[in-house]
């Protein structure tokens, strides 16, 4: 019997799952080992027995809450899907401001009816088994943490610094260009994309699990700039974790 | 005289949470609402503290289907605000990856989305095994599509090197060559989707609503870049007037801010723009449009559609012209370097599912104080719920199935992105 997959999301841009239709063909090859029986973004068949869930976006209401248990219930693996779902993404810029104003911001004297929290992680919620980072997530590594699942293995997925592949790609360092790069922290596994444009990390795939913060620090130092900075930069995507709540 | 009670939660196949309820006691119609219940993420609010430079990166983040759209709405804003006119070279490169942008969606849309409904089955999936080759068409041309985004923003989904006044990496010239030529070889395939849709346009539902059609409009070219505001109902209007155009309201009923200009809905996306600017369409897209009979003015929502697929061949012969440009002139490497003001600017683009505006206010230091955003999405749903409104009483008799299809095709046919949440309520309903 085929495996059953499902695909869910909650707060975020739908973008992972766009990456998903990106593979092309090769989805259609995948189709055909698996059963989709959730994909609302895609087909119009609703099934509630899944073994394997993809989860995409941040948790910021009650009912979302109750809503992923539900998937996870029903899943025996559910792996999460992008930046938002890993680690709360850019969802998390909102959680530094109060959440009574930012509504007032948005939506003026209606903000009554608006009902917010600050970004979560789908962990913070429910177990997750697996992360497939990124905002967007890269599709080659969405195909091969799948492939992984499929095979019965447990995926593996980088756990070193966008660093060694933008050295791979022999790309000029970013704080050579004088700018202001998150890389030497940040978990690889985007092929360095954004460096590769002569642009700065900005740490979208999260914190590699011991981050070097001292090197970090020595960067920082050597090139004249500040850990406030750095904080800042981090907020874009890490806002939840703990080294971008510092400094608030 | 019968009871009809519907309640299609989270409609499928359109981007984002939206549910259509219906509910008709003794053959009077009680409730017909188009709802939104997507979780909002107050963008504006998020925005405001960050840096010029990274609000198009913030930004672009509304939506991941219509990224280079929020990222060119979001670039243009900036550079009025600081007072940036970027290069011819800049504008040209843009207007390629917009029109991929609108090519890959459409796409995407009339080929995995619509096509089924047309077919009827559930997804593009078994199409796969039943209609082998017209969905290996339409992949090739997905992926193709994909493949400039890729080249021009160095990522299709949140591109990386578009930037304020410039790119931070500039496209090969070989890699653009090839584009060219595989662009050229597409248009067979870009034939055969036509005449798969044309076999099967008769399945859309034949529902006249006349209303007001709102988007960009240039004396140039068919506008999706740059342009002036237009209406069908009350002409030009310049950019920086968008807020009377769009009069955002909240209803408290509703799950997501409406908008109303000169009457009590406006319609905006690819039907809109073919209305108010099919005589500037491209040798081959009037030649598609006339095959497949979209005629000016058209009120019939469901022939978004199709006038998506008449903009598909629109944007791969604008990206041939624009390439050849580029090749005849060589890519040089500019400096994009700007002078940091306070200011405000406005910028609005025409999306794959209409016009779509980002205003910004800086402070001296570059921080951003303010910022609105207007998506397409939220325009067209009053537009939808009027449909609806008007459609329904039309189609009571039908079987519940039938109603149930023509109410999800409707929406579909908007393409709708809800995803784009910047301005949604989300209320609990009973």
């Amino acid at each position: 019997m085929k495996p059953k997959v499902a695909f869910f999301d909650f707060a975020g841009c739908e973008g992972c799952q766009l990456q998903i239709v990106n593979l092309e063909e090769t989805i259609l090859d995948l189709a055909s080992k698996v059963e989709v029986v959730n994909f609302r973004e895609a087909i119009s068949e609703r099934g509630e027995d899944y073994s394997i869930a993809f989860v995409e976006g941040s948790i910021t209401r009650q009912a979302d809450e109750e809503r992923l248990r539900g998937i996870r219930e029903k899943a025996s693996i559910l792996v999460a899907l992008g930046a938002c779902a890993c680690t709360g993404g850019i969802n998390a810029l909102k959680n530094f401001q109060d959440m009574e104003e930012i509504k007032k911001i948005v939506y003026g004297k209606n903000s009554l009816y608006f009902d917010t929290y600050p970004a979560r992680p789908l962990h913070a919620v429910v177990p997750v088994d697996y992360d497939i980072r990124g905002c967007p997530i890269n599709k080659n590594e969405f195909l091969k943490v799948t492939t992984a699942l499929l095979l019965g293995k447990k995926p593996e997925t980088p756990n070193y610094p966008v660093c060694v592949e933008c050295k791979l790609k022999e790309n000029t360092c970013v704080f050579e260009k004088g700018m202001f790069c998150l890389g030497p922290v940040t978990r690889a596994g985007c092929d360095a994309a954004c460096p590769s444009c002569n642009s700065n990390c900005e740490g979208c795939r999260g914190l590699v699990d011991d981050p070097n913060t001292n090197a970090q620090k020595d960067i920082l130092q050597k090139y004249g700039l500040t850990m406030e900075e750095a904080v800042g930069k981090f907020r874009i995507f890490d806002g939840y974790l703990e080294v971008a709540k510092c400094m608030i | 005289m019968h009871d009809l009670s519907m309640n299609i939660e989270h409609v499928t196949r359109i981007e984002g949470h939206g549910n259509i309820v219906v509910d008709v006691k003794n053959g009077k119609i009680e409730k017909c609402q188009w709802q939104v219940v997507e979780a909002p993420r107050f963008f504006e609010a998020m925005v405001r503290g960050r840096k010029w430079d990274e609000l198009s990166h913030i930004t672009s983040r509304i939506c991941g289907i219509c990224s280079v759209g929020h990222t060119m709405a979001s670039l243009k804003a900036t550079e009025q605000a600081m007072g940036v006119t970027p290069s011819e070279q800049t504008v040209t490169l843009r207007k390629i990856l917009k029109h991929a942008e609108n090519f890959q969606s459409h796409v995407l849309h009339v080929g995995y989305l619509v096509l089924p409904d047309l077919l009827g089955v559930g997804s593009v999936l078994p199409l796969a095994a039943t209609h082998k080759e017209a969905v290996l068409t339409v992949v090739r041309l997905h992926r193709l599509a994909n493949d400039i985004c890729d080249l021009i923003g160095g990522r299709t989904t949140h591109p990386i090197s578009c930037t304020v006044n410039g790119f931070t990496k500039l496209p090969d010239l070989k890699a653009l060559e090839n584009i060219k030529e595989r662009l050229t070889e597409a248009i067979p395939d870009l034939k055969a989707v036509v005449e798969i849709v044309k076999s099967l346009a008769d399945r859309l539902p034949v529902f006249v609503r006349q209303t007001e059609y709102i988007g960009l409009k240039s004396e140039e070219e068919y506008a999706i870049y740059d342009g002036k505001i237009a209406s069908t109902d009350t002409g030009i209007h310049s950019v920086d007037e968008y807020r009377s155009i769009v009069n955002e309201y909240v209803v408290p009923q509703s799950t997501a801010k409406y908008t109303k200009h000169n009457r009590d809905s406006y319609m905006v996306g690819a039907l809109a723009r073919f209305n108010l600017n099919h005589e500037q369409l491209t040798p081959l897209a009037k030649k598609v449009a006339a095959e497949i009979g979209l005629k000016a003015p058209c009120y019939n929502p469901y022939m978004n559609s199709i006038a998506q697929l008449v903009e598909a061949p629109l944007s791969v012969e604008e990206c041939l012209r624009l390439i050849d440009e580029i090749l005849d002139k060589g890519l040089r490497k500019e400096d994009h370097r700007i002078e940091v003001k306070e200011g405000k600017g406005v910028g609005a683009v025409d999306v794959p599912r209409g016009i779509l505006f980002h205003e910004y206010t800086y402070d001296k230091n570059g921080t951003c104080v303010e910022a609105n955003c207007v998506i397409p999405t939220n325009q067209n749903h009053a537009s939808i719920q009027r449909d609806m409104e008007t459609l329904l009483p039309s189609i009571i008799d039908k079987p519940p199935e039938e109603i149930r299809l023509m109410l999800e095709m409707l929406v579909r046919a908007y393409d709708p992105c809800v995803s784009c949440s910047t301005h949604f309520l989300t209320v609990e309903f009973i």
